[in-house]
């Protein structure tokens, strides 16, 4: 199971506890003390359903080829035979059914992890995660709790069209009640995802299938099985002084890239990675706002209602004062998603978009749209 | 081979206990649990067993065809799913039977018992008990339309012609059995313990209600009575019942979740998945259906077009059968049995209750715009379940019309005194509000109630008087 997991394990010198926990989490590897330890988001993801797993026998994982074929996306790979299907649960074809079979698991006591191959296909279950999950301990009167998890792969992956690429953040972040996480790395997958398992609330949990093959350096802390994130928290992955850039899930990595870029320009980025889109961590974007005067707001989801528009009003509602220049929101095209390659490639928001729309706030002159 | 007690009015009254034998003799009940040998497809005494067989003039053709594949492997083929048995002849299975499945019933419309029947009669005490639950149910949907209609409540709903299903049920079921609810059961919570009261601080809405005014009115819920909050979309309870089945199947517990719906609901995409799925899962779920004829407006005939509900068991390779609803010993002995066999075999059961919707279908309905007032009035009055199980108590000894007179008082004062007290209870405070949303109160709301609260202060004016903060 953890096998997965390389043999080499780099430690810290000031983490003296690490070999113990090291030793405790994973049996078999051998140390080294110079290589840094990388984990795919998949494999973060896949150990850390397996940790907590192991922790609580009330966790369950269901969902479309999540037992036999070890999960469309190989993110349960291993865990059915480790945990037998009494705990791991292939479903028949009805999101509608599994995810009301989920709720009610969780209403008497278990804690289930519902998978959607995509969250796309969600939607043919949003009654229950919104009128039976999100609602239900507000209107049980704290009689229901649902720790339910929904987790899948959500928003655009590559030449899947437009019912397979729609990123939901902006929807299910709109119901109180709910709690809803998007990871980029492999420590936030492992360190959200435990978090979401733990937590007595109903988490949607928003991968991206892009990221689970990319691989990240993680450290001892993150490996260790008690490792867990605070939700409601973001990250500042890049510090700088210029241009605050908000982003979640794989924009994370498209808006540190943009930095790179600004940087050789003179203008210094802020990158913060938001964890969790709710709650959302407005101060620590105002924060950062109120440091660096400017705000660029990535999102790979559709424009109007989006993550980028609630940031927006947060920011102008509590820090209107700091701001020199207009905020830029940058988000998928206002379409479907097409399938032709040049086309969806038009269609999310790229590199370029994000280094264009920091320089405009920084008054640096620059073309609106990618016509190149 | 069959045992067939046949016994006369009264000495049946004599017996404590009788026992069903069914045609192959068949037990259902705890004795000799030889229940368990019968196979799925053959159903007990009086069902047509062979619903959805081939069914032909030339039938002995494929009768044989259906005996033969275990003897010849030349007549039958290997497919996923298993071996079926092949035919030549091209045969439909009708859309339509010639027979419908019979529906189990031991009273008869004017409440006698019918003859020849055996079966698991409550004892006294408990039929008494069912009788005058029967008479609150009926009294406190009586007086909290009529409060509704005065303005004193804002919605409410009444099972008005489906007392016997409430009652009955809950009096067959333990009280460890989870429910989950559609809006027509209260019944059931009136059995557990659940007060006038309690009722009226629900649909007042009140701080004294566990539900801290959260709901509309009739979505009672209360976990210490294992039943789950009544939720408004219809069906969603159906695949959450199988989760809740899973549950205590993994806790190894004696218990059994059953999910009620209406006839409409069986329309709905989660009754599909919930039956698949439990079927699939073999999910300890009792799955009842109250088919009173009417989803709102739509009649049956435009709701499905199969034979009623009961036949949709078999597809999903669920047992089932169909109960007359308006007979509480029927639907009684019926539960009984297939809680029985849910919590033995593991396996869902499929129960559908055949009744009247008497009353609106809500107080937001005036059901006399879609159905005569003629069709209302024969079905208050024939065959009403109350009457008929009035009348069998009343033979049976254990009840007088005295007892009837002077509990009727006693109940609707007590329901009256209890709309009285609610109504003048204050609602919930402020902070419950904010408190539920999540297991902790999150900050942003924290801050939302302290600055609701200080508004409040400097503009007293602007806000009611009588709200708790």
């Amino acid at each position: 199971m953890l096998g997965v997991l390389r043999s080499k394990v780099a430690f810290r010198a000031n983490h003296a506890w690490g070999l113990e926990q090291g030793l405790r989490a994973i049996a078999s590897r051998a140390f080294s003390s110079s290589t840094k330890e990388t984990m795919t988001v998949r494999d973060a993801l896949n150990s850390a359903l397996d940790e907590e797993m192991s922790a609580d026998p009330k966790v369950f994982v269901m969902g479309e080829e999540v037992g036999e074929y070890q999960g469309a996306y190989k993110i349960t790979k291993g865990l059915l035979d480790k945990y037998g299907p009494e705990r791991v649960l292939d479903t028949p074809i009805t999101e509608a059914g599994f995810a009301g079979i989920g709720v009610g698991s969780a209403y008497y006591g278990l804690k289930p992890v519902v998978e959607f191959m995509t969250f796309n296909f969600s939607m043919q279950a949003i009654d229950h995660i919104i009128n039976s999950a999100a609602k239900s301990n507000y209107m049980s009167a704290g009689q229901i709790s649902v720790p339910i998890v929904f987790r899948g792969p959500n928003g655009a992956a590559a030449g899947v069209g437009a019912q397979h690429s729609q990123c939901y953040a902006a929807w299910f972040s709109a119901i109180p009640g709910l709690k809803v996480l998007t990871p980029y790395s492999s420590e936030d997958a492992r360190g959200l995802l435990k978090a979401a398992i733990r937590d007595p609330d109903p988490v949607v949990f928003l991968e991206n299938e892009l990221l689970y093959g990319e691989s990240f350096p993680v450290s001892a802390e993150v490996l260790d099985s008690s490792f867990c994130l605070p939700i409601g928290k973001a990250k500042i992955e890049r510090e700088g002084k210029d241009v605050t850039i908000t982003a979640f899930s794989k924009m994370v990595g498209y808006a540190l890239q943009a930095a790179d870029i600004l940087a050789k320009d003179g203008i210094s980025a802020e990158v913060i990675n938001l964890r969790s889109i709710r709650p959302l961590d407005r101060a620590a974007i105002n924060a950062s706002v109120r440091k660096t005067n400017r705000l660029v707001t990535v999102e790979e989801g559709f424009p109007q209602h989006g993550v980028g528009a609630e940031i927006c009003a947060s920011v102008l509602e509590d820090s209107f004062e700091y701001l020199d220049a207009a905020v830029e929101r940058i988000s998928g095209a206002d379409v479907p998603m097409p399938y032709a390659a040049n086309l969806e490639r038009m269609a999310v928001p790229q590199v370029e978009d994000i280094v264009r729309a920091a320089k405009r706030t920084c008054y640096r002159s620059a073309a609106l749209a990618a016509t190149a | 081979m069959g045992s067939w007690l046949a016994r006369s009015r009264n000495i049946q009254y004599l017996l404590k206990r009788n026992i069903c034998f069914f045609d192959k003799t068949h037990s259902l009940l705890h004795a000799n649990s030889s229940y368990k040998t019968l196979p799925p497809y053959e159903t007990p005494h009086g069902f047509c067993a062979s619903v959805l067989s081939f069914r032909r003039s030339e039938s002995t053709m494929a009768g044989k065809q259906a005996q033969a594949d275990d003897d010849d492997g030349n007549q039958s083929i290997e497919f996923p799913g298993g071996r079926v048995g092949f035919t030549t002849e091209m045969d439909f299975i009708s859309e339509v039977t010639d027979k419908r499945v019979p529906c189990y019933r031991l009273l008869d419309d004017d409440g006698f018992l019918i003859s020849g029947t055996t079966f698991e009669q409550p004892d006294r005490e408990t039929a008494a008990r069912m009788y005058e639950s029967m008479l609150s149910l009926q009294i406190m949907d009586t007086i909290f339309y009529e409060a509704q209609r005065q303005g004193r409540l804002s919605f409410y709903l009444t099972s008005t012609g489906e007392e016997a299903i409430n009652i009955a049920t809950a009096a067959a079921l333990s009280p460890d059995d989870i429910i989950l609810p559609q809006y027509r059961e209260p019944g059931i919570l009136l059995w557990r313990g659940f007060s006038m009261e309690e009722f009226a601080s629900q649909c007042f809405g009140t701080k004294d209600g566990r539900g801290k005014g959260r709901q509309m009115p009739v979505h009672y819920g209360s976990n210490s009575h294992n039943f789950f909050t009544v939720s408004s979309p219809i069906a969603t309870q159906l695949p959450q019942a199988a989760g809740v089945a899973y549950s205590l199947k993994m806790d190894g517990k004696e218990a059994c979740a059953v999910a009620f719906t209406g006839d409409g609901g069986t329309s709905e995409g989660d009754f599909h998945a919930g039956m698949n799925f439990a079927a699939v899962m073999e999910a300890p779920v009792l799955f009842i259906c109250r088919n009173n004829g009417w989803a709102i407006s739509t009649p049956i005939s435009q709701q499905f077009r199969s034979d009623g509900v009961v036949v949709k068991g078999q597809a999903y390779g669920i047992r089932s059968i169909r109960v007359d609803g308006n007979d509480a010993l029927a639907v009684y002995s019926a539960i009984r049995a297939a809680r029985e066999m849910v919590v033995r075999e593991q396996k869902p059961v499929l129960v559908e209750a055949l009744t009247y919707r008497v009353g609106h279908h809500s107080t937001s309905d005036d059901s006399t715009k879609y159905r005569s007032v003629s069709e209302i009035e024969q079905w208050r009055s024939t065959g009403n379940p109350m009457t008929r199980f009035r009348n069998w108590v009343l033979a049976n000894g254990w009840w007088t019309d005295e007892h009837e007179t002077e509990l009727r008082g006693t109940i609707r004062k007590q329901v009256l005194k209890a709309i009285q007290v609610a109504e003048k209870t204050h609602k919930p405070p402020l902070e419950d509000l904010f408190s539920d949303v999540y297991d902790k109160t999150p900050s942003n709301l924290q801050e939302q109630e302290k600055s609701l609260r200080e508004t409040i202060n400097k503009y007293k004016q602007d806000f009611p008087a009588d709200v708790p903060l």
